[in-house]
C-alpha cells in the first residue's frame, strides 16, 4: 500500500514499510557531485582524514564552469580530477550538465536511491528513481558510510489528463503546476505524476517535469516507470525492472489538472511560481534569450526551437545563447542539422554545461536587462545583476521571443 | 528568501566563509552584511532558503555571525545543510510581536524566542534529540569526529 518513494526508502532501509514522519537510515545506490558542490565535499573528506571506500558510488561532473572562467574554478577542477586516481568516474569539461550526463551514462534507473549535491537531482525521478538533493557536507558523510538518514515524506499525487495542445510543451505544464501549487506547495513531499498526459510524455519531457519538482519544494518527483522508461534504458544498456506505486497508496495531498486548453506559460520575475499565460506578458522587450540547462537543453528542446528559428533571424540587438545539455546532444544536433539552423539564425552556441543558468559563468545580465530562459530559476540576481529580470519559458517560447525581440506566443510560429 | 538571495552564484567559487559573509543577502539589502552583529538571529516567513542545495548559503550566514534562523517554514535542503553546519534552524507558528532590531533571547532547551524589548514570546517547534546532538557538537563533522 505504498508510493514508489516509500517502497524505495523501505527496501533500502531494510524494512517492510515506512510511514510519513518516520526517520530511516537508507543505503544509497549512487551519488553525484559537480564543480560547485564537489570542492566542499573534498574539504570535508580531508578534514575527516577519510578516503572513499567505494569509488563506484560516486559520479563527478565538471559543468558549472565548463570550461573554467577563473583561476579559482580551474584549480577546483584540478582537485576534482584527482579523484580519478581513486577510481572515481569524473566527467570532463564539455561533457555536459551533471544531471544530463548522469542519466545518459545509465546511473539512474527505476528503484534506485540516489543523492546528488545539487538541488535538481530530483530530475532522475523521470526514470523512476528516488533522487534528492543534499549538501556537500552530508555528501561526504554518504561517501564514507554508504547510507543516509531520511525523514519519510508525505505523498503528493499530481494527476494530469487531456492532450497538450499544439505549441504547448512539458515546460508549460510544469510551470502551470508550480504556479498553482506554489513554491512551497510540495515542501517535503514525495510527488508522483499520474494521468494520461504524463504517460504520453517522452522521457525527455518527463525529465523537464521532474527537474522542476524542487521548485515547488518537493523532496522527490517521480514518474512511474513504464514501457517508455524501459525502452529508453534498454537503448543505453541499462537493465531495469519497473517499480510502481499501489492503487491503494495513501496520498496526503492530491492535485488534478486538465491540460486540453493549456496555453504557453511564463514564470515572471522574480519567483518561479509567479506564473502567467504568455499572452499576458507578450510584448515585453528582451535583451537575451537562453536555451539550455538540465531543464530544457536536450535534443528535443533544441529541435523545438529549430522549428521556430528555421529560415528566420534572431532580432538585432538580442542575443540567443544556446548550450546543448551534453556532448551527446551537441553531436546529435550537429548531425541532424538542428545546430546549423540555430547558428544560421544567429544563435550563439556555448559549450555543454550550465552556461547562463546560474550567473556564474557566461551570458551574464547587465542592470536593466531582460532575459527569457529555458532554465529553472528566476530569482533576483540569478543570472547576474540584481537589477535584471528573468522570465522562464519553454524552448518554443524562448525561440519565438528571440526572433521577435520581445516575449512572444510561440503558437504564431508552429 | 532563496539561496540566490542569501549568496549569489558569482560568489560560489574559491571564496572563504569570511569572504562570502561580506556579500550575504546583498542583492536584497546591500547594508545587511555591515549591520549583522555576532549572535544575531534571523526571523523569517515561509520557505526560507528555497532553491539551490548550495551549502555556501548557511555557511555564509554563519560566517557573518548569524547564530540561528527562526522561520515559519524552511526549504528542505537548506534546513539539512544548516543543521549539518551547526546553524540552528527552528520553525514557529507566527512571527508576530517581533521587529527588525529587537533584542532577543533564544533558549534552545525550552525552544523559546523571547523579545527582550516587548516581552513577546514565541514558542518554537522542538528539534529531535539527534539533531540537537549534531548542533551541540557544532555540526555533522565535529559530531562524527567525536564518535
Amino acid at each position: 500500500m505504498a508510493s514508489i518513494a516509500h517502497k524505495i526508502l523501505a527496501s533500502h532501509a531494510g524494512v517492510q514499510q515506512v510511514e510519513p514522519g518516520q526517520i530511516v537510515e537508507a543505503r544509497v545506490d549512487r551519488c553525484m557531485i559537480n564543480d560547485i558542490t564537489g570542492p566542499l565535499t573534498l574539504n570535508v573528506l580531508s578534514e575527516l582524514g577519510s578516503d572513499i571506500p567505494n569509488p563506484d558510488l560516486l559520479v563527478v561532473v565538471l559543468d558549472h564552469q565548463s570550461p573554467a572562467a577563473s583561476v579559482a574554478a580551474a584549480s577546483e577542477h584540478t582537485r576534482l580530477r584527482r579523484l580519478r586516481e581513486r577510481g572515481v568516474e569524473v566527467h570532463e569539461v564539455g561533457e555536459g550538465v551533471c544531471h544530463q550526463v548522469f542519466i545518459e551514462r545509465g546511473h539512474a534507473y527505476p528503484g534506485a536511491l540516489i543523492v546528488g549535491a545539487d538541488s535538481h537531482t530530483c530530475t532522475y525521478g523521470a526514470l523512476g528513481a528516488f533522487a534528492t538533493g543534499i549538501g556537500s557536507t552530508e555528501m561526504a558523510y554518504v561517501l564514507v558510510r554508504g547510507s543516509l538518514w531520511f525523514r519519510v515524506p508525505e505523498n503528493f499525487k499530481i494527476v494530469v489528463e487531456g492532450h497538450l495542445p499544439e505549441g504547448v510543451l512539458a515546460k508549460d505544464l510544469i510551470l502551470h503546476i508550480i504556479g498553482e501549487v506554489g513554491a512551497d506547495g510540495a515542501n517535503y513531499y514525495a510527488v508522483e505524476f499520474h494521468g494520461e498526459t504524463i504517460r504520453q510524455l517522452e522521457v525527455s519531457d518527463r525529465m523537464t517535469l521532474c527537474n522542476m519538482g524542487v521548485e515547488m519544494g518537493a523532496k522527490s518527483a517521480i514518474v512511474p516507470p513504464d514501457e517508455k522508461t524501459l525502452r529508453w534504458l534498454e537503448g543505453r544498456g541499462v537493465p531495469a525492472r519497473p517499480v510502481t506505486s499501489d492503487p491503494e497508496t495513501e496520498w496526503e495531498k492530491e492535485a488534478h489538472f486538465d491540460v486540453s486548453k493549456l496555453e504557453p506559460q511564463v514564470a515572471c520575475p522574480h519567483r518561479v511560481d509567479n506564473v502567467r499565460p504568455v499572452v499576458e506578458v507578450e510584448g515585453v522587450e528582451i535583451d537575451q534569450a537562453f536555451l539550455g540547462s538540465c531543464t530544457n537543453g536536450r535534443l528535443e528542446d533544441l529541435q523545438q526551437a529549430a522549428r521556430v528559428l528555421k529560415g528566420k533571424r534572431v532580432k538585432e540587438g538580442v542575443r540567443l545563447v544556446v548550450s546543448p545539455a551534453s556532448r551527446e546532444v551537441y553531436m546529435e544536433a550537429l548531425r541532424t542539422g538542428v545546430l546549423r539552423t540555430i547558428v544560421e539564425a544567429g544563435g550563439v552556441v556555448v559549450p555543454p554545461g550550465c552556461a547562463a543558468c546560474m550567473g556564474g559563468h557566461v551570458g551574464i545580465l547587465a542592470p536593466g536587462e531582460v532575459c527569457i530562459s529555458s532554465s529553472n530559476r528566476n530569482f533576483k540576481g540569478r543570472m547576474g545583476s540584481p537589477k535584471a529580470e528573468i522570465y522562464l519559458a519553454s524552448p518554443l517560447t524562448v525561440a519565438a521571443s528571440a526572433v521577435n525581440g520581445k516575449i512572444t506566443d510561440p503558437r504564431e510560429y508552429v | 528568501m532563496s539561496t540566490d538571495d542569501i549568496i549569489a552564484g558569482k560568489y560560489l567559487v574559491g571564496l572563504s566563509g569570511e569572504e562570502m559573509a561580506r556579500h550575504v543577502m546583498e542583492n536584497l539589502d546591500p547594508d545587511f552584511p555591515k549591520r549583522v552583529r555576532p549572535g544575531d538571529v534571523i526571523l523569517a516567513g515561509r520557505n526560507f532558503g528555497c532553491g539551490s542545495s548550495r551549502e555556501h548559503a548557511p555557511l555564509a550566514l554563519r560566517a557573518a555571525g548569524i547564530s540561528a534562523v527562526v522561520a515559519l517554514s524552511f526549504a528542505r535542503i537548506f534546513y539539512r545543510n544548516a543543521i549539518n553546519l551547526g546553524l540552528p534552524v527552528l520553525t514557529c507558528k507566527s512571527t508576530e510581536g517581533f521587529q527588525s532590531g529587537d533584542e532577543v533571547r533564544l533558549d534552545l532547551e525550552e525552544f523559546r524566542l523571547t523579545n527582550l524589548k516587548t516581552g513577546a514570546v514565541l514558542q518554537l517547534d522542538p528539534l529531535p534529540p539527534f539533531v540537537m546532538e549534531i548542533l551541540k557538537a557544532g555540526g555533522l563533522i565535529p559530531y562524527l569526529k567525536s564518535r
